[in-house]
């Protein structure tokens, strides 16, 4: 999608995907069917800019056809550079604007509360995103609300646009600050499935507590020439490169669009 | 209504108005849900969450962090009503609303109060004089300035009864209350407090008192001016405005905001295109507020029924 696109983000969503697909499909509550429904979990990705990883999953969850994907970025499309709730299914609200969807799931998790519902919301964080003052306001809230239905996964990749996160704006100790913003803590190799499905069902046993899921993971994980390479922040493979891309992922091009377009 | 009666009426604040008929919302529909960020006594909170207080959330001084709680309780359903300082709920929260809030179109209604000059002694950064300009350039949002206490009750009522999200600005100060419980409201749809065919005022807030003030005074010269309350200035009645511009042939638009982007703005634009008439904006020049009480500050910008009347005799000498 993203060659067809020819632009978008490349590296995020690949260091997404492992804890991003355990989530959808082992942990998630929720009907593709019925995209609305008020029993369903909901996930705000706060990283609007994960696209690629959010707009696959919830195609291949069966939200809407694979075919879509190839017009992802197009006119004729449905799905935008960042996700708008008003065009996709599935995509619960517009993102894009960085340090946004930690208030938002504060509020779902309030609102859940209020109804004494047993709903959870999940909100996929950034590293680089951390930098924004609107994070620890959203932290600062969720840990003295107790919201115990409230479950962040930071994907902590040490990538973003400009640079490696540290040469930047270094957030860390981030485990120490949610610490000490009242958040449980689960902290994990971010491409082990097994940590990574533990860490889903410690968040969900937590009580009178948010939990943070800090990811360690690796920026363009699965593509040899990507992985650990900022520079894969923002842009998208060429026709070229996305062919040896989805060699090193076992399929080839012209077998994975062909995939996307007859389903 | 003459000047006499005009001077007497009864002074209440637009923001106890708001106050009072969120607390009644929260009788009447258990989905309202209020927040404040710390000025929670200041936006007449109080009555909203001594009766609910499950349904009151206090932010804290995060109001950044406040919007977008209000965006994701409207997810769930919820219709939250977040209140502050106009300056912050709007400027602070900017991208918060454009991009989470209107741009997916959330159920969210936003109560700005202290708006205006007679915020009075907090000063300038206190004062919102830009906010109706800020929030009505937004795609999808609805822009209300009530008239008095009674309006700004109607107007929280009414905004609470549609979909997607609303900006009420509320002021600090006692205003005169020109209508009563019973006064008809309907969003997008401008009241027509006198008529009058030789020029129209149109003015929203306090400044439809002094254009009630103005009127009277012209009608001492043999002026008669139509005065229309334009309190939605987004959806705006255009019709309304275009027939006081054809039957009046001059407009005046008075605000207790920067002459640029707000209500006089939004008029000259839904004219400009169907009936153009010579036009004179009654409004802040261009400046930032000072600190002072908020009558006199009036009068130092010009914002008073005789700065009224001057841009009136000013305007009636180029319509043709």
């Amino acid at each position: 999608m993203l060659v067809e696109a020819k632009s978008g983000h490349t590296g995020g969503p690949l260091s997404c995907t492992d804890f991003a697909t355990t989530l959808y499909f082992n942990v998630l509550n929720h009907d593709p069917g019925n995209p609305t429904s008020p029993d369903r979990d909901m996930v705000i990705y706060s990283i609007g800019h994960v696209t690629p990883v959010n707009y696959s999953i919830l195609a291949e969850c069966g939200y809407f056809p694979l075919k879509d994907l190839m017009e992802f970025r197009k006119v004729e499309g449905h799905l935008q550079g960042h996700p708008n709730r008003l065009d996709t299914p599935g995509v619960e609200a517009s993102t894009g604007s960085l340090g946004q969807g930690l208030s938002i799931s504060v509020g779902i998790a309030s609102g859940f509360r209020m109804d004494n519902k047993p709903n959870r919301v999940y909100c996929v964080m950034g590293d680089g995103e951390n930098q924004e003052g609107s994070i620890w306001e959203a932290a600062m809230a969720a840990g003295n609300f107790k919201l115990d239905n409230l479950c962040a996964i930071l994907d902590l990749n040490n990538c973003q646009i400009d640079g490696h996160m540290e040469d930047i704006m270094d957030i860390n100790p981030i485990a120490d600050k949610y610490r000490a913003f009242k958040w449980n803590v689960i902290e994990i190799d971010g491409h082990d499935l097994v940590q990574i499905r533990d860490a889903f069902a410690t968040a969900k046993s937590t009580k009178g507590k948010p939990t943070i899921i800090i990811a360690r993971t690796v920026m363009g994980k699965g593509v040899s020439f990507m992985e650990g390479d900022y520079n894969w922040h923002g842009v998208a493979p060429s026709l070229e490169q996305g062919e040896k891309a989805l060699g090193e992922l076992g399929t080839n091009y012209a077998e994975w669009s062909q995939r996307l377009l007859t389903n | 209504m003459i000047v006499k009666e005009l001077t007497a009426v009864d002074k209440k604040k637009t923001r106890e108005g708001f106050g009072r008929a969120l607390a009644q919302l929260g009788h009447d529909n258990p989905n309202v849900v209020a927040l404040t960020a710390d000025l929670g006594g200041s936006v007449n909170m109080r009555f909203f969450a001594k009766d609910f207080p499950d349904r009151f959330i206090n932010c804290g001084v995060a109001e950044q962090n406040m919007c977008n709680i209000a965006s994701g309780l409207s997810l769930v359903g919820k219709i939250p009503f977040f209140a502050t300082f106009g300056c912050f709920a709007t400027a602070r929260c900017l991208d918060m609303i454009r991009t989470t809030i209107c741009y997916a179109n959330l159920n969210v209604k936003i109560a700005g109060s202290h708006g205006g000059l007679l915020t009075g002694e907090d000063g300038a950064s206190h004062q919102a004089l830009e906010e109706l300009g800020l929030m009505r350039i937004l795609p999808n949002m609805t822009v209300i300035a009530p008239c008095d206490f009674w309006e700004a009750q109607r107007a929280t009522k009414a905004v609470a009864d549609i979909d997607g999200p609303c900006y009420l600005r509320l002021g600090r100060a006692s205003i005169p209350v020109l209508t009563d419980e019973n006064s008809p409201f309907e969003i997008g749809k401008a009241v027509t407090h006198r008529e009058g065919s030789d020029v129209a005022i149109v003015a929203c807030g306090v400044m439809v008192y002094e254009s009630l003030m103005a009127a009277e005074m012209l009608s001492q010269d043999g002026i008669n001016a139509r005065v229309i309350n334009l309190h939605t200035i987004k959806p705006i009645d255009v019709d309304t405005l275009v027939s006081a511009a054809e039957e009046c042939g001059a407009v005046v638009t008075a605000e207790e905001h920067q002459i640029h982007c707000g209500m006089g703005s939004a008029v000259a634009e839904a004219l400009v295109q169907r009936c153009p008439v010579p036009m004179e904006f009654v409004g802040v020049q261009d400046r930032f507020g000072i600190s002072g009480p908020g009558d006199e500050l009036l009068k130092v910008f010009g914002l008073k029924d005789v700065d009224i009347v001057k841009a009136v005799k000013k305007v009636l000498k180029r319509k043709k």
